[in-house]
This record gives structure tokens, sequence and C-alpha cells, in this order.
């Protein structure tokens, strides 16, 4: 019987098998954040544990509220900092050089295909998009691999999504995965990963990839994952040409990871998608999806556009596109944060910055922000905002606010009406 | 090990996420105690006070489908605990909040939709009090004069870890 990408990561990684249908796995890469990770500090330190298992594969940074607002977010930045310096962790990244950490993490190059990785972030899933079996934890599960490298799973059961067909102009990775957990439900997919495969897959950029398995975690997904293929070589070769021989040679060791053509999956669902149209979120979960035909007119106060979903150099060009010589409607306010400091950097360079300024735009530095509520660009009550984030729960941007998800594009075109607009009649 | 039952709170929905069990702006704290005041403030139900009595005296929360989705926020799980409430028993759980509840030594019990029926039956009765035997895996429910006792799966490795205490001392001592 064949085995998916994700039973081989499994076998590959298994230090114990405590009871039937729990697996012990050895870690790979564990990577923290300044909201989750303080606390997992604070309690190794009150056990007199005060170690990291392995300084080389603890990845840091502090993304949530950077630079920080207030004396508490000071304080969780200084803990992790300081833990950082401690335990001379090299990979630890600070203001100037941070990120969004699902952003900034794969453009530095700490993912490969087969890897195992957790974070105290739910979205963590967005490695997967790599062929890594990427999962958000808690704190104690972070405490534990910080401590020890390793972490407690289920058995990896696994839906097979095949997206076929072709993406239609005006219609990017995130209409896709908003259509698939519209599909899924938000407990769906609970305790499975989801296998992202067909032509719409092997076209898409890594960037794309890692926004559709970004929202995995959405359907309850435990990861989402991507078969690692050439684009994945590609976009991984500044970080690995030293390993391989050449581009082909990387490429037939990750296919060892691809699903055997007989791995048994729970669900199969085929999924066309050339007919798709841009999807917008209207309610306060993420399944809860319709056409932007429908939603078109809905006013909007404010426009949000970056977080760890589509805060990528892909996304802003999209955005820009649109944009271009346009101004954001007077009763909208529109906020951009580039995800990574090289995404600023690339998109300044471009001119895209320009562009999103010129439209009225505020361009902030890389920072999760307001995607959950916790620094700069906060809903008041009963605000709405037209969002590329992942999370449409109700106050999840403030208190009393209401958030619709949807792609780049439509909340350009949104931020130029200042009400809920179709991206295609602009490209 | 912690103590598993007391006054019942019956939250009647699905999908209650951890924004709404506990927002992001109290991610701020960095000792669990501090969570204590904060308990399902964003929580929008009919009849249900975040800040009132009930609220206060309940041991135990009993709640519909996938329970706790959303955020991986172990802060969701602890703001229960420091509220002394260490069960809550649903129909299904998100994932991660269910594994922390585990790791924090606390219980997340999975009913089938007739047997969680069953429970919600006792919802209309103000003195309500359910006890949780994580041993014998049963769920003993009394309010309104009757009284009734619920059997439940567990993994054993769930049961390990609430026996154990929780997660970190489990893994220490065996990795």
């Amino acid at each position: 019987m064949g085995m998916t990408i994700a039973e081989k990561i499994f076998a590959a990684h298994l230090v114990d098998e405590p009871f039937h249908g729990t697996r012990v796995l050895k870690l790979d890469v564990v990577m923290c954040h300044e909201i989750t990770t303080p606390i997992a500090i604070a309690d190794l330190i009150a056990r007199g544990k005060d170690r990291v298992f392995d300084t080389s594969r603890i990845k840091a940074v502090i993304d949530h509220v950077t630079p920080s607002k207030d004396s508490k977010t000071a304080t969780q930045a200084k803990m992790l900092r300081d833990w950082a310096r401690r335990h001379n962790i090299k990979d630890f990244f600070d203001i100037g050089a941070n990120g969004v950490c699902h952003a900034l993490f794969p453009e530095k190059g700490f993912i490969r295909p087969g890897y195992t990785v957790i974070m105290g972030d739910s979205h963590t899933c967005t490695h997967g998009a790599f062929g890594a079996f990427a999962a958000g934890v808690g704190t104690t599960d972070l405490e534990v691999g910080i401590l020890k490298g390793v972490c407690a799973f289920r058995e990896p059961k696994t839906i097979r999504i095949n997206l076929n067909g072709k993406l239609p102009k005006g219609v990017y990775a995130k209409d896709a995965i908003l259509h698939v957990i519209g599909r899924l439900g938000v407990n769906g997919a609970t305790d499975r990963v989801i296998e992202f495969r067909g032509a719409v897959v092997d076209a898409m950029t890594m960037e794309s990839r890692m926004t559709l398995c970004n929202m995995a975690i959405e359907a309850g997904g435990t990861s989402g994952i991507c078969m690692p293929d050439s684009v994945t070589v590609d976009y991984l070769w500044p970080f690995i040409s030293e390993d391989y021989a050449s581009k082909e040679a990387a490429l037939v060791e990750f296919k060892k990871w691809w699903s055997d053509e007989d791995a048994v999956y729970e669900r199969v669902l085929d999924l066309d998608i050339s007919g798709l149209e841009p999807v917008v979120t209207f309610g306060y979960k993420p399944d809860q999806v319709k056409t932007i035909t429908e939603m078109a007119g809905t006013p909007v106060d404010q426009v949000y556009l970056g977080s760890c979903t589509n805060g990528r150099l892909e996304d802003l060009r999209v955005a820009a596109e649109i944009l271009k010589g346009k101004k954001i409607a007077p009763t909208v306010r529109a906020i951009l944060s580039p995800a990574t400091p090289k995404v600023y950097s690339d998109a300044l360079h471009e001119g895209l910055i320009d562009i999103f300024m010129e439209a009225g735009f505020c361009v902030t530095n890389p920072t999760c922000g307001a995607c959950l509520g916790m620094s700069n660009g906060v809903l008041a009550e009963g605000e709405v905002c037209a969002s590329t984030t992942n999370r449409n729960f109700m106050g999840r941007m403030g208190k009393g606010g209401m958030v619709h998800l949807m792609s780049p594009a439509t909340s350009a075109a949104t931020a130029i009406e200042g009400k809920m607009a179709d991206p295609r009649k602009y490209l | 090990m912690k103590t598993f039952g007391g006054p019942a709170l019956f939250l009647d929905r699905a999908d209650i996420n951890t924004d709404e069990i506990i927002p992001a702006k109290y991610l701020t704290e960095i000792t669990k105690e501090d969570l204590k005041p904060y308990i399902l403030e964003d929580l929008k139900l009919p009849g249900f006070d975040p800040k009132g009595e009930k609220t206060k005296d309940s041991r135990v929360i009993v709640s519909r489908s996938n329970f706790g989705c959303g955020s991986s926020r172990e802060h969701a799980p602890w703001v229960f605990e420091v509220n002394d409430i260490n069960a809550v028993i649903a129909e299904s759980f998100a994932r991660i909040f269910r594994q922390n509840m585990f790791n924090c030594g606390m219980a997340a019990l999975e009913l089938p939709k007739e047997k969680l029926d069953l429970l919600f039956g006792y919802a209309g009765f103000a003195d309500t009090a359910i006890a949780v035997d994580i041993e014998d895996q049963k769920i003993m429910v009394k309010g309104g004069g009757k009284e009734e006792s619920i059997s439940f799966e567990i993994s054993p490795f769930d049961k390990a870890l609430v026996l154990a205490g929780g997660w970190v001392d489990y893994a220490d001592s065996k990795y």
C-alpha cells in the first residue's frame, strides 16, 4: 500500500508511538514569535529548564506587534530578545530585519521538503507549500519543542483536493482557497492534512502555494501541503545550491517525498476552478463565501493589504497594477503592510510603493498589525474592513468590527470604489 | 491531577472560536492569572453574560461542534484554567485547542450528538452540575431532580497527559 507525503514525513521522523494512533515526531524547525513564546520561556525558566534542543533549528521573530506599542508588548519583545541572545539563536529577527513570520522564514530559506515544522501560531500550515509537514501548536507544545525537539500528533489522515483547470483572469490563489473552505466548511478538515494537487497548483508560484496552504487551518486542517517540484527547487536554489550538483538532482531528491500513486486518501475532492469568480466572505466564518458579483457594492471603511496570507511581492504587484494612476475613494482608508523588509524594499525599487502612496494608501512597516486586532489598523465598533488576511471572526480586527476576506486584487478594486468591487474590470 | 466538575455552563452554539474565548488584545499579558477577568469576553450568545455570576461559578463548559477553532493561543485553555474550569465537553474540537487542553492536564471531551443532546437536556435547570471521572471515562450529570451517567471515549495518549498533569512533565521524563 502506498503512502501519502504526510505519511512519509511521519515515518521518517518517528521517535516514539507511546499509544496506538499517537506519533511523537522529531522536529526539523521550531519557530517562535513574541506573543506565544515568552510564556513558554517563562515556564521553562520556572521549571529550571532554560535550555534549547538545538540552537540552529530554532528561528525567532518579533512580528505581531512591532515596534512595540506599549510596556507590555515591549516586555514580550524583550523576553524573546534576551532569550535568543542567551541561547545564541543566530536566526533571530528584530526591528529592521523583522517581518511576518510565515513570509519571512520561507524567504530566508529555512524550510525544506520533508521537514517537520511547528510554531505557536495557527497559520504555520503555510510552510506546507514546500512539501513540509508544518503545524500550528499551542505554547506547551512549543515549550516541549524548544526543550526536546519533539511534538506529538495523531495519525495523518489526508484529504486530497485536486484543483483542476486554470485560474481565470482576476482570480487568484486566495479565491481558490476561500472556495475550497466554502466547500469543506470550517471543521471539514479537522485532524486532517489537506493535500493540494492538480494543474492549478502545478502552475502556481511558491507565493501562491503559500497563500493556499496558509488557510488550511481555516477548514480545521492540521497542515496544507503541496508536492515539492521544480518551482520549489527554483525558489530554494539560492539556499541549496551547495548541497546538490544540479537543480535536476535536487528535484530527484525532493520527489522522494511525493505521495505514492496508490496512496490512500480519506477523501478526494475534484474541483474544476476554470469558471471560478473572485470570492469574498460575508459572515463571521471563513467558510461563508459569496462571489464578488453577489457582494459588489457593499460599503467598507478600511482596506487592509498584508499579512502572512497576502503580503508578499506577488500580491503587491497585482494590487499595484489595479491601483496605478488611481486614487482610493475619499470614504475609505487603506493600509498596506508589506510582509517582510525584502518585500518592502523590492516593492520600493519596482516603484510599487509610489503607486500605493499616490493612490492614498498608508504604508506601514512589516508586521502582523491589524490582522488580529493587536496593533496598527484596529477597527472601531461597527466598522467594516476589506482585508487580504485569513480570518473574519466577529471582532477579529477590533471589537465590533466586521472583516471581509478577499484577494489583493479585489481589495485594490474595493479601495478605489470605497465599496466591494470586481477586480476584473480593472485588469 | 486537576479536579474536573461542578456547576455547568451551557454554550449552545457551534464554532465558538478562540477570539471569543480570549480576545487578541489580552495576549499581551504574560501571566495566566492576569487573563482571569476576560473569560469569553467577546462571546455574544442569548442569555449569556461573560461577567455574570453563572460564568464565575461554573466549573465545566458544555458546547457544540468545532469548539475552540481559530488561533493557536493557549491563552484560551488558560483563561478557563484560571477560572477553575478544567473541562470542556463538546461534540468536537478544533485540533490545536483540544491538544492545548490536554497538554495543560485539562480535559476536552468529545461526545456524539445524541449523548451531547442528553446533556443539553439539563441546560434549563439552575442547579445542573457535572462531574467527570477521567479514569473511568464517565460523565455524571445531575440537575432538576434527575441524574444520569454518560460514558465517553478518550485517546489513551490524552488520558495519559491528564493523569500526568500535562505534556511538559510527560515529555521531559520520556524524551
